[in-house]
């Protein structure tokens, strides 16, 4: 049982590495940089809807939207004041911006909220444990939650992408950006969708994850960012699919790897997973293999 | 000699006159008792920066090769030299503080260089963000295993211990596992770190400028081309990274013997993001760039105590409107019209460096 018990917490885990990953390879595979400031959004997110609950006593319905909506905005603002001036600018130098932008987020957090770690509330998420053979696997509700908001994220995003004529957009612009605003594509206010969507995506994730590890603080987005990018790498970056399926798995290696070697290298072993896979196949679990033309 | 030959002979002259008059300044200010006490704290530590930041541009810049876990060779580094420092005064009672300082950044720099070889052969097939996130998932394994290391000396040898604390009683800990290199002497000096900071500017000088570091530069501006001309990519991309580590990891000796303790959470992602802050700032493939971002960047936040709550956010705030103001087409278009008849005046000098001027 306690297996199966590690198995849950595993795909609980994975799941939250999941959807922050997806924030990740969305904005990765549309404006093909890596917006490391992704995992203070969700930072951020987890502080305003720790605000709604407990400062302004809302529902915890309203809360998640308050939370998303707000970040919602955070992520098109980020996005229009400090990365589209470098549209044209190398990657590297994007990469700093976002880095910049990172620093910014966690200060602004450590000014309004102060360092001291809050207490996330359990009142967000008020469904009971579930009890399995006989008491013998408990699954708490937030993680029943996690991995029910991940299906139905996986579900949604899809279809989005799939039959939406947004969703078309953003394939297209993510193909061939110049072909694409040629066809009539409007570029910037696409990209601008994706940051949109990623960043509410953070806002949930950030709920999520504070839900299961109710410690918040300025710098709680910072590891599971990173630790969601890797994912997002190892499903292969850009993949839909990928982000989910490397989200999973890192998180699912993680528990066990804590749980079965050794507590003090579980990071090390879920990193030492992706450069053998990265090794094997250079481009990610599910990312298409890139041709070099002379 | 030709206009590109001199040109290069000119930036090379700057760059090592910069270092050296600003260490017989700083020197002249120490034996005046001009300099204040926060700025001479700085001293080592800005040598420190300045090598990450020039071994790493060689990576970056002249190598084309994005590596976000530097700071990893400078965590190998200094706790290398903190057991080696700690073993020959304990074990072996030497006092002798310059030449234990000078076997601890030897010793850095061997392992360190050792750990870039192991880490590049099999990072080094990889291209791009692959590439990035690999040397970052390194830099953090290094990290996870360095917490959990136990070495102590006890009765003149060496314990290694892993995983478990498992040391003899009154054995003397050098490295606790999570606390880190405990109990250290400082005996790194600014001497030290000046000639440090020397030692790698010839090395990156020298280097990016002879027939290796022509191939290196034909690696990075056109792999295939590069290949089909008969330049083994390999061997030259291994021979940017393992210089780059070894530097890396001398210098972090010194850092490591600059205070009492070094734990291993002082090496993590966000320090190898910060010297990578460095090297784009000061421009890629530009090393007084390099030099003179790295001491800018290292001051900035103590200059900034004035504002106490909010340098860090001043901080963030100028690192992204320096980011946007260098590399946006239109202000950079402006600010080059702006500077023309300033760049007539001085002959007009072509700058043939990539990347962010700032």
């Amino acid at each position: 049982m306690i297996f199966l018990d590690n198995l849950v917490n595993g795909i609980s885990l994975g799941s939250i590495y999941a959807i922050i990953a997806l924030g990740y390879t969305m904005v990765y595979g549309i404006a093909k940089m890596l917006n490391f400031a992704h995992g203070d959004v969700i930072m951020m997110g987890a502080y305003i809807a720790f605000c709604a609950l407990q400062y302004w006593n809302m529902p915890p319905l309203v809360s998640l939207v308050i939370a998303m909506a707000a970040c919602t905005v955070m992520g098109v603002v980020i996005e229009g004041l400090a990365y589209r001036p470098l549209r044209q600018a190398a990657s590297l130098a994007v990469l700093i911006t976002a880095i910049g932008m990172s620093y910014l987020l966690q200060n602004l957090a450590l000014m309004i909220w102060g360092a001291n770690p809050k207490s996330f509330p359990a009142s967000m998420i008020s469904i009971p444990t579930i009890s399995l053979f006989g008491g013998e696997l408990k699954i708490a509700g937030a993680t029943l939650i996690t991995i029910v908001a991940n299906i139905v994220i996986m579900i949604a995003l899809t279809a989005f992408t799939s039959r939406t004529k947004t969703g078309k957009a953003m394939r297209c612009v993510s193909e061939d950006r110049g072909a694409a605003s040629l066809m009539g594509i409007n570029v910037n206010q696409t990209i601008s969708i994706t940051f949109a969507i990623g960043s509410a995506l953070a806002a949930v994730a950030g709920i999520l994850l504070c839900s299961s590890y109710p410690t918040l603080q300025p710098t709680t987005g910072s590891m599971p960012g990173i630790k969601a990018f890797t994912a997002a790498v190892f499903g292969g970056i850009g993949s839909i699919p990928g982000a989910m399926l490397g989200g999973l798995l890192l998180g699912v290696i993680e528990i066990f790897g804590k749980a079965y070697i050794s507590t003090e290298l579980g990071d090390a072993i879920v990193f030492a997973v992706l450069i053998i896979v990265l090794l094997v196949k250079p481009s990610g679990l599910l990312g298409k293999p890139v041709r070099e033309k002379v | 000699m030709t206009r590109a030959k001199r040109n290069r002979l000119i930036y090379n002259c700057v760059t090592f006159a910069v270092v050296i008059i600003a260490f017989i300044v700083l020197q002249g200010m120490i034996e005046n008792k001009t300099i204040t006490r926060a700025l001479k704290g700085q001293l080592i530590p800005i040598c420190c920066w300045i090598v990450m930041a020039v071994s790493l541009n060689l990576v970056i810049g002249i190598s084309g090769e994005l590596s976000l876990g530097h700071a990893g060779f400078m965590s190998v580094g200094a706790f290398t030299g903190a057991v080696i420092s700690g073993w020959l005064l304990n074990a072996h009672g030497m006092e002798n503080e310059t030449l234990r300082l000078v076997l601890a950044i030897v010793g850095g720099g061997i392992t360190a260089g050792i750990t870039g070889v192991i880490i590049g052969i099999p990072v080094l097939r990889l291209r791009g963000d692959y590439l990035a996130i690999v040397t970052l998932a390194f830099g953090e394994i290094i990290r996870n295993l360095v917490n959990v290391t136990y070495i102590a000396v006890a009765d003149g040898h060496l314990v290694f211990s892993f995983l478990k604390k498992n040391v003899p009683d009154g054995a003397r800990m050098l490295v606790d596992g999570a606390s880190g290199a405990v109990k250290i002497s400082k005996i790194s000096t600014f001497t030290m770190g000046f000639i440090l900071v020397m030692v790698t500017l010839i090395v990156v000088l020298n280097l990016i400028n002879s027939r290796s570091g022509r191939a290196i530069k034909a690696i990075r501006d056109n792999r295939i081309a590069a290949e089909s001309m008969g330049v083994p990519v390999t061997k030259y991309k291994m021979m940017a990274f393992v210089t780059a580590s070894v530097l890396a990891g001398m210098v972090g000796a010194l850092y490591g013997l600059n205070s009492s303790t070094v734990v291993p959470s002082q090496f993590t992602f966000n320090q190898s993001i910060n010297v990578l802050v460095f090297v784009v700032l000061g421009g890629l493939g530009n090393v007084l760039g390099s030099v003179i971002s790295a001491t800018l960047l290292t001051v900035l936040p103590e200059v900034l105590r004035a504002f106490a709550d909010y340098r860090m956010l001043v901080y963030a705030v100028v690192l992204i409107l320096v980011m946007i103001f260098t590399n946006n087409p239109t202000i950079r278009s402006f600010a080059d019209r702006l500077l023309a008849p300033v760049k007539k005046l001085f002959g007009g000098r072509r700058s043939d460096k990539g990347g962010a001027q700032a």
